[in-house]
């Protein structure tokens, strides 16, 4: 089955074509600095009409995410991640985390990520992976444990 | 709303709850309706308001042979027939009705002239954009996306999560009416199938067929009905976002925060006065962000406040005594159940009765903590 994929509109066009060149690009407000997603031609914070689109760096961290043991029909076999991250920028976006054991073990939140562009069909979709320089951080805290790393912090 | 001017003169569940085939959509909501007003010692005839959620106002009225002067058809989840008592209130206080039906059915596990329910979302939202593509399907992988964050910011356990529906359980063995009634364990919740990580079977909600209505009016003309009436004495609403994913902050609920609060200002109530508490369980971690976001809890104490037994039979908040969305029933939109237990409590017919309650507070989650609902009733205002 064919991933399911998203259909941009007038208000939204340009994050996907940024999307297959390559770049996530968000939005942020001329009057307020703010950046903001998804993408609306306008700020969600102050309500100007004043905006512009830019290129985000990619970087993000884990915020939060389940791993789907019942996956899709389009998404697989095999049980996946659904990941919500937190952009450098500020904005928050769902996603997946690739390239990485889908495992409690090997997805710590607050793990540094960066973003990857993957094709599907005529579009890209934009899903994140381990940062490349913090491999012996990751390894370090998979080594703990899932149940370590939830009761990090409270007494047993 | 006006405090304490309108009041529930009528209240029923559909006959039957659980796995229903021969009925429809449609006919669950009637069954519930005739059940309301029979309750109330009404007929159709005699209701000028109809609220619902799910199915048109329209359907329902036509269905039902009423013509209103005034309908409602907020369609927010789970929630919406909190909201419909709200605005019902609102809408006798300005005499734009005077005797509200609210309705709710739900072919949730049989699908008897249902829609196509969750996964419809057109590819051009921004939801079909931006969360769908991921591999979300149903509540279990969306609801449950932000309670990773909320355990390690509070440090939740697994075994937090399943008490929850383990002490749920406890009041659902005292409900003959509820779908599962066995005790269950810490260590069974955690060797039940897995769904989307760290969420097994047991800590999410049923899926089943039902109903239920509701029957309003003025508290001046409740003295009059059959039962004693139970009064809203307050009553709050808020919405936050349709994609969990653009949630504030994944620890706390906004809407719930509002829309408790809104309540509670209006009923003038302290939470020790509340003797009886509901809030929706679609999954294990609702009522830990409900005892916190409704303020009867500070963040992060709501797990050990549940795991001391302060929410269990015997404890000094009975919380979903029903046995909640985890093991009484759920069809879908759980709010009308959740409802009619607040009614059932104050009338003193409950099957897990609390002794003597009289003020009891029903919160509801609509979407994936998109919107909120909450009612404050009385039964001696």
């Amino acid at each position: 089955m064919e991933r399911i994929l998203p259909q941009p509109t007038p208000e939204t066009q340009h994050f996907w074509d940024g999307c297959k060149v390559g770049e996530l690009r968000l939005q942020r407000c001329l009057d307020c600095a703010k950046a903001y997603f998804p993408p609306r031609p306008f700020c969600p914070a102050c309500g100007s009409r004043a905006v512009e689109i830019f290129a985000a760096s990619g970087r993000a961290s884990l915020y939060s995410y389940v791993i789907n043991h019942r996956p899709r029909p389009d998404m697989g076999a095999a049980p996946h991640s659904i990941a919500v991250v937190t952009l450098a920028e500020g904005p928050r976006m769902m996603t997946n985390i690739i390239d990485c054991p889908q495992t409690p073990e090997a997805l710590q939140l607050d793990m540094p990520l960066e973003v990857v562009f993957r094709t599907f069909g005529d579009m890209a979709l934009p899903l994140f992976r381990p940062l490349a320089d913090a491999p012996a951080k990751a390894a370090a805290a998979a080594s703990q444990g899932v149940r370590a790393r939830v009761l990090e912090g409270t007494p047993a | 709303m006006k405090p304490r001017t309108v009041a529930v003169v009528g209240a029923a569940e559909t006959t039957r709850l659980g796995k229903i085939p021969d009925m429809s959509v449609i006919g669950l909501h009637a069954d519930g309706a005739l059940n309301a007003l029979a309750d109330a010692g009404l007929k159709p005839g005699d209701i000028d308001g109809v609220a619902t959620a799910g199915e048109s106002p329209v359907a329902v009225a036509h269905y039902l042979g009423i013509t209103p002067t005034w309908v409602d058809g907020t369609s927010v989840g789970g929630c919406s027939f909190m909201l419909h008592v709200r605005h019902a209130a609102a809408a006798i206080n300005e005499g734009l009705c005077k005797t509200v039906l609210i309705t709710h059915g739900e072919s949730g596990r049989s699908r008897v002239g249902a829609g196509g329910g969750f996964g419809g979302r057109p590819g051009s939202s921004l939801m079909g954009q931006f969360e769908m593509p991921f591999g979300v399907t149903s509540p279990p992988t969306m609801f449950t996306i932000p309670v990773l964050r909320y355990m390690k910011n509070h440090g939740v356990t697994e075994e937090d999560l399943a008490m929850v529906a383990v002490i749920q359980r406890e009041w659902a063995g005292m409900n003959p009416r509820a779908s599962y009634r066995d005790p269950i364990t810490v260590d069974d919740v955690l060797a039940s199938p897995m769904i989307a990580w760290p969420f097994r079977m047991l800590m999410c909600c049923l899926v089943t067929d039902g109903g239920g209505a509701l029957v309003l009016t003025s508290a001046e003309r409740a003295r009059d009905f059959p039962h004693k009436p139970v009064h809203v004495l307050g009553a709050g609403e808020s919405v936050e976002t349709p994609m969990v994913s653009q949630m504030e902050d994944f620890t706390t609920s906004k809407a719930f925060r509002v829309s408790g609060w809104k309540a509670f200002e209006e009923a003038g109530i302290a939470h020790a006065d509340v003797d009886h508490l509901m809030i929706y369980d679609a999954f294990a971690h609702l009522p830990l962000y409900g005892l916190e976001d409704l303020g009867f809890c500070k963040p992060g104490e709501a797990a050990a406040f549940i795991r001391e037994r302060n929410t269990a039979p015997g404890g000094k908040l009975p919380l979903n005594t029903n046995g909640g969305g985890l093991s009484y029933m759920h069809s879908g939109m759980y709010g009308m159940y959740a409802l009619q237990e607040s009614v059932r409590q104050l009338r003193g017919i409950a099957p897990a009765q609390v002794p003597g309650a009289r003020i009891a507070v029903s919160h509801g989650v609509g979407g994936m903590f998109g919107a909120a609902g909450t009612i404050v009733f009385g039964n001696d205002a």
